[in-house]
């Protein structure tokens, strides 16, 4: 019998108030603790705490090996500046960052900015895709050896080894080549939300990891087969895709419900590691995107019951393997678009 | 010596600039380490704060400059985004000020003015913005906006785009929750502001010369990053931008005069003075040189033996040859000057370059350094320093474990950090919430 797919598990360390250093790195070190692959942090545009790139930044140096996933929009900023921002985040946490792909497509978010025509979701998730590509064609645009610091001829850079990227999208271009060498992960993890139609092409084309809000695990795995063909016919190795469910739990003390309605599930976390268990094992997914309903509680249940229990099964790891996010989540570090293709750009 | 009270002694304001991506690094020294690290931000940044700097302070470049119609290759490039680094790195230090140079053409004032006040919430109330206002279509093939912005509109957009942050930062510190803004350049409302800034508004750092830059620093910078190296020019450029501050209804204390500097330590003179030359040399490399020269002549001068004369050729006044990197205003006169300074003292390209490209250094001994910095800031020169080492990430150890003692020995350096905000260390009272609201 071939051994199971590992299972993959990320928890969400968002909700109000998350303005406090002390109180987010707490939690992202209960997940760390918990040996879990990452944490994301949810944001939004016009959101009224910290941008999440900068939260998850500030407390980078001191967590060690969780994977850390701020949600970035990429309506309003420019893309030059998200692909930076994330470079950056990866190489201030060693190899650990990844970025959820999010959208800003409210009248609200848009007069803040005042500079451009509402953008409707499907046409927001489009450019978000681009935003997706450009930022990948900008992270290849040093190659890994490009600095030479060659002292005989007093260069510095190989610049055979820069490239311009020239991209042309819808709404925007971009010539390149970064400011930011290319990350310790040679691509930070993108992370896309698929639960609504309108991002599933987007997330087929470009995410490493989709999250599916949970619904049943028939309709869950039907969800997950339809993007990893998806994903095959746009050419890509539907093998390199992590499809988590997206779960909301509440491991209160309150009355066990175990069977996860709308995306919910309130029980035990004994109860949580039973339906992970069983999910997992009928291939419906590649593992669970947890998002405590109250994280300041939820979390350390979530660590010291589920994932214990899950642990004590033989279902997940027991130490950290890897050291980047990529590793926890057994993608590859991506070759280099213009290494491979000879510089041609 | 005196007796009864002496009257305090005006303190000096120091910070701490990461020497990366520039022509100021050796990195050809053996101990020049990674720019990109972060290791190497956490080693300057502790540095900094061991020896109790107010801030530490990061450039910013948004396109690779180019040489030729190719990526210039001879200097350090290749950097970290900047507000993301000084996030992470609240992290491993306290009471250090974190400074990001941030274009104001390329950003729009919301969104910068929420990663701003994040920093500061972050950090506890350290965050500066060095707002700078470069534009140039060449920048600008990186963005969506392009570069569409003339020489003239851009203080106008930096001005506004300030005004902008500023009005979201004290609504923010007056816990409204709706702010509206039109001028110009910006037409912008909301329901939300961004996080409140604990210093009640990021410090704002301005670097740029014309007499716009001057007039954009006096009405809204708290410090100015300037150039005014030597002792004379330094005092004409304070008293140009300090006259200019109570048309603005400000006073004096309200702006800092922070000259980017360079220290090269020694034992005696003599030994300074000759690491000092060590290093200029290593800083213009024969290809720098050449490249150097390339840049007032706009000419392939590739040919040139740069330990010979200067090239007999007129500069090309229509060049395209440089990109990304301010060319002299008139090369005619600049290579006049080069020329008769070449014939005066007989020196080779090479040393022509070496002369006429030396910025401002204080050279010596440690107590002769603390000496002269003392004296620029008590007449008037200065506020404080930005110091630029020549090195990363360890450019800073031997004048913060020599040369601050002796400051502080002299009563003109805090001996200890008396507030935990940029706004505190640097002596600007209010947090210029109050001043605005009255
Ligand atoms: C000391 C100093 C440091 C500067 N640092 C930067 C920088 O890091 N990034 C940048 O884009 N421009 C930088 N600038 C450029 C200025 O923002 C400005 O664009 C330039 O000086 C031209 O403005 P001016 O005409 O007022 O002098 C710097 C300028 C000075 C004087």
């Amino acid at each position: 019998m071939p051994a199971p797919a590992p299972l993959h598990l990320a928890a969400e360390i968002g909700g109000p108030p998350h303005d406090d250093p002390g109180r987010l790195l707490g939690l992202a070190r209960t997940a760390e603790e918990g040996l879990l692959d990452f944490v994301t942090l949810a944001d939004s545009f016009g959101g009224p705490g910290p941008d999440a790139l900068g939260a998850l930044a500030r407390i980078a140096p001191e967590t060690r090996r969780i994977g850390l996933v701020p949600t970035v929009t990429t309506t309003h900023t420019e893309p030059f500046h998200v692909q930076a921002g994330v470079a950056t985040l990866d190489w201030v946490s060693r190899g650990r960052a990844g970025w959820r792909v999010d959208v800003s497509t409210s009248a609200a978010e848009n007069r803040l900015v005042g500079r451009r025509e509402l953008l409707g979701p499907e046409a927001a998730w489009a450019e978000a895709g681009e935003v997706a590509e450009v930022s990948r064609l900008l992270w290849d645009s040093w190659e890994d050896d490009a600095e030479i610091r060659d002292t005989p001829t007093g260069r510095f850079v190989d610049r055979d080894k820069l490239h311009y990227v020239d991209y042309r999208g819808t709404a925007f271009g971009v010539r390149g080549p970064s400011i930011v060498p290319r990350p310790p992960q040679g691509h930070p993890v993108t992370v896309v939300d698929a639960s609504a139609a309108v991002s599933r092409d987007t997330a087929a084309r470009h995410a490493d990891v989709v999250l599916l809000r949970a619904g049943t695990a028939e309709e869950t795995a039907a969800r997950g087969t339809e993007l990893r063909a998806r994903a095959a016919a746009l050419g890509r190795d539907p093998g390199t895709l992590r499809i988590l469910a997206t779960l909301v739990v509440d491991l209160g003390d309150g009355p066990a419900a175990s069977a996860p309605g709308g995306g919910h599930f309130g029980g035990s976390p004994a109860g949580l590691a039973d339906l992970i268990a069983r999910w997992h094992a009928g291939g419906a997914v590649d593992g669970f995107h947890l998002v405590p309903l109250a994280p300041d509680t939820g979390l350390a249940r979530l660590t010291a019951g589920t994932v214990a229990a899950l642990r004590e099964r033989g279902l997940f790891r027991d130490r950290y393997e890897d050291t980047t996010l990529r590793g926890h989540l057994r993608l590859a570090r991506p070759a280099n678009h213009f290494a491979t293709t000879g510089g041609a750009s | 010596m005196t007796t009864g009270p002496t009257p305090p002694r005006k303190q000096i304001h120091l910070a701490a600039h990461f020497p990366g991506v520039n022509n100021t690094t050796v990195w050809a020294d053996p101990r020049s380490g990674s720019q990109i690290d972060f290791d190497s931000f956490v080693h300057l940044a502790r540095t900094a704060e061991r020896g109790l700097f107010d801030f530490f302070f990061l450039a910013e470049g948004l396109r690779l400059r180019e040489h030729k119609g190719r990526v210039h290759d001879l200097d350090v490039v290749g950097r970290p985004e900047s507000i993301t680094v000084l996030n992470a790195l609240a992290a491993v230090t306290d009471r250090l000020g974190l400074a990001a140079t941030v274009n104001a053409t390329f950003n729009e004032p919301w969104e910068l003015a929420r990663r701003l006040a994040s920093l500061d919430l972050l950090s506890g109330g350290r965050a500066a913005w060095n707002v700078v206002t470069s534009s140039d279509a060449f920048t600008g093939e990186n963005f969506r906006r392009g570069g569409f912005l003339d020489r003239a509109d851009r203080y106008t957009r930096a001005a506004e785009f300030v005004a902008a942050a500023r009005a979201l930062w004290d609504a923010a510190g007056a816990g409204q929750r709706s702010f509206a803004w039109s001028g110009d350049h910006f037409a912008i409302a909301g329901e939300s502001t961004p996080p409140r800034s604990p210093q009640g508004r990021p410090v704002v750092i301005q670097a740029g010369d014309s007499d716009e830059g001057r007039e954009f620093a006096a009405s809204a910078a708290d410090v100015i990053f300037t150039r005014h190296g030597t002792l004379e020019a330094g005092r004409a450029f304070y008293r140009d931008v300090k006259r200019r501050l109570p048309r603005h209804g400000r006073r004096e204390e309200d702006l800092k005069l922070m000259p980017g500097v360079t220290v090269v330590l020694g034992d005696t003179a003599a030994d300074a003075q000759e690491r000092a030359a060590e290093i200029r040399r290593q800083q213009i490399s024969p290809q720098n040189a050449i490249h150097a020269l390339e840049l007032v002549w706009g000419r392939d001068l590739s040919a040139y033996d740069p330990d010979g004369p200067l090239p007999d050729v007129d500069p090309d006044p229509d060049s395209a040859l440089v990109q990304g990197r301010v060319r002299h205003a008139d090369p005619f006169e600049a290579a006049a000057r080069w020329r008769a300074l070449s014939e005066e003292k007989g020196l080779s390209i090479r040393q022509t370059v070496i002369e006429t490209t030396s910025r401002q250094s204080f050279i010596g001994t440690p107590s002769a350094v603390a000496a002269a910095m003392a004296e620029f800031v008590e007449r008037d020169a200065a506020d404080g320093f930005i110091l630029v080492p020549h090195l990363t990430p360890g450019g800073l150890d031997g004048f913060v474990d020599t040369v601050v003692p002796l400051l502080q020995e002299r009563g003109v350096f805090r001996t200890r950090y008396t507030g935990t905000t940029l706004r505190e260390h640097l002596g600007l009272t209010g947090t210029g919430v109050e001043r605005s609201a009255a």
